[in-house]
């Protein structure tokens, strides 16, 4: 059977993407960055997935405003660095789990969660800076990846507890399939940031540390959480933090931390980082 | 239909208003992905817009770099960063130009924490209705 054994909650600034793929991460500006992630490489190394979901926004990248929708499963055979507008990044070509996808979309769209299936798409930085963050730059990612793109770009984004309850389906989906596979779920984006108009710059270290304290300690409360109150205290592209909750949905509730990295700035962003595990 | 979030000081929340309101000069901007279409608007950036049907508005902001009115014309920052990234502007040099600071004072608050959330939640405290 197939399990899912821990979540991974990170920010997927494309700034630290930027920063290894130009060779620049023990500059003074990165190296505290790059320091709370060496304990997260450690650990996937030891974790060893077979799959891993990942949980993400396209930046208009595969979606454009011609086409938004607000769940997308990821059923391709691979998946193609994309170019943002100055040229793609130099990671490798990321491999699908095509039959756990489909078994996925399958359980989750007779479960009520109808989602877009994605059979041909390029991933955009979003999904290749958690992967670059957590295996740093092998000549092939080590493990199979289920790209599941959630629109935060058009308001109104699902709401937390709509992801939450996702993750939940998405645990079932893999649960009821037969092959032994170790897969880990990545929730990815935030922490506090805005990048837009006068008000571009803002961080809240404190409602973000009161975040990653939920997503510990009490997820159902954190799943609650208004996008008013996500645009108003962490910055219009805060939001992103709803993902978050599609990764803690497919976990245990009394799922235990066992790293945690917080740092600002990469950028114009507030860097936060979490690693929860089942406790069996 | 009411907004909750129309109260929050220096934002423009990318709604479904927003989005009808910016399709086409959005959609000009996502062009921008593609290595010959940016080779084509370098050449002649007038020319290139009269592919698109933008407001004058619009197509007037884009062409004097106006970030700002760009967005409260219904561009989306990921859209309008494609224009930056095409002229060699950063998303930090972008930041700082929409905020109205320099590149080293907004680097600097950056390094220091970030903007404050501290008289930033709300209109009023910024004076505004």
């Amino acid at each position: 059977m197939a399990k899912i054994t821990a979540g991974v909650g990170c920010s997927h600034v494309p700034a630290i993407g930027v920063a290894m793929d130009q060779g620049i991460t023990d500059q003074p500006y990165w190296q505290p960055v790059f320091a709370g992630f060496e304990r997260s490489r450690e650990w996937i190394k030891q974790a060893k997935p077979d799959v891993v979901i990942l949980v993400y926004n396209d930046h208009c990248t595969a979606f454009s405003a011609e086409m938004i929708p607000t769940f997308a499963l990821g059923c391709a055979a691979e998946y193609q660095p994309a170019d943002e507008g100055w040229g793609p990044r130099p990671v490798p070509v990321v491999k699908g789990h095509q039959k756990l996808a489909s078994h996925i979309a399958q359980s989750v769209i007779l479960d009520e969660f109808d989602l877009t299936i994605m059979n041909k798409m390029d991933v955009d930085h979003g999904l290749t800076v958690p992967l670059s963050i957590m295996f740093g730059q092998p000549e092939e990612w080590p493990c199979l990846v289920i790209p599941v793109c959630v629109n935060v770009v058009q308001y109104p984004p699902p709401t937390g507890n709509r992801c939450f309850n996702l993750g939940k389906a998405i645990r079932r989906a893999v649960e009821s399939y037969d092959e032994d596979l170790n897969v880990v779920i990545f929730g990815t984006g935030g922490m506090s940031h805005q990048l837009q108009y006068k008000r571009a710059g803002l961080i809240n270290a404190d409602w973000d540390t009161k975040f990653l304290d939920l997503m510990t300690e009490d997820p159902v409360a954190a799943s609650q959480i208004s996008h008013v109150e996500y645009l108003r205290e962490t910055g219009s592209e805060g939001i992103e933090m709803v993902m978050w909750h599609v990764m803690r949905g497919a976990l245990d509730e009394d799922a235990v931390e066992v790293h945690r990295h917080y740092h600002i700035p990469a950028s114009n962003t507030a860097v936060g980082h979490i690693i929860l595990e089942n406790k069996d | 239909m009411e907004k909750e979030y129309e109260d929050i000081p220096g934002t423009f929340v990318f709604d479904a208003d927003r989005s009808r309101e910016g399709f086409h000069l959005n959609m000009f901007c996502i062009s921008l992905s593609k290595a010959e279409n940016r080779a084509a608007f370098n050449a002649d950036e007038a020319a290139y817009l009269d592919g698109y049907p933008l407001t004058g508005e619009q197509r007037e902001s884009v062409l004097k770099r106006q970030w700002n009115r760009m967005l409260s014309l219904g561009g989306n920052i990921y859209y309008t960063s494609k224009i930056a990234a095409n002229d060699g502007i950063t998303f930090q040099e972008l930041a700082a130009i929409m905020s109205g600071a320099t590149t080293e004072e907004y680097r600097k608050m950056m390094l220091e924490g970030g903007r404050s959330i501290e008289g930033n939640r709300y209109k009023s405290e910024w004076g505004q209705d």
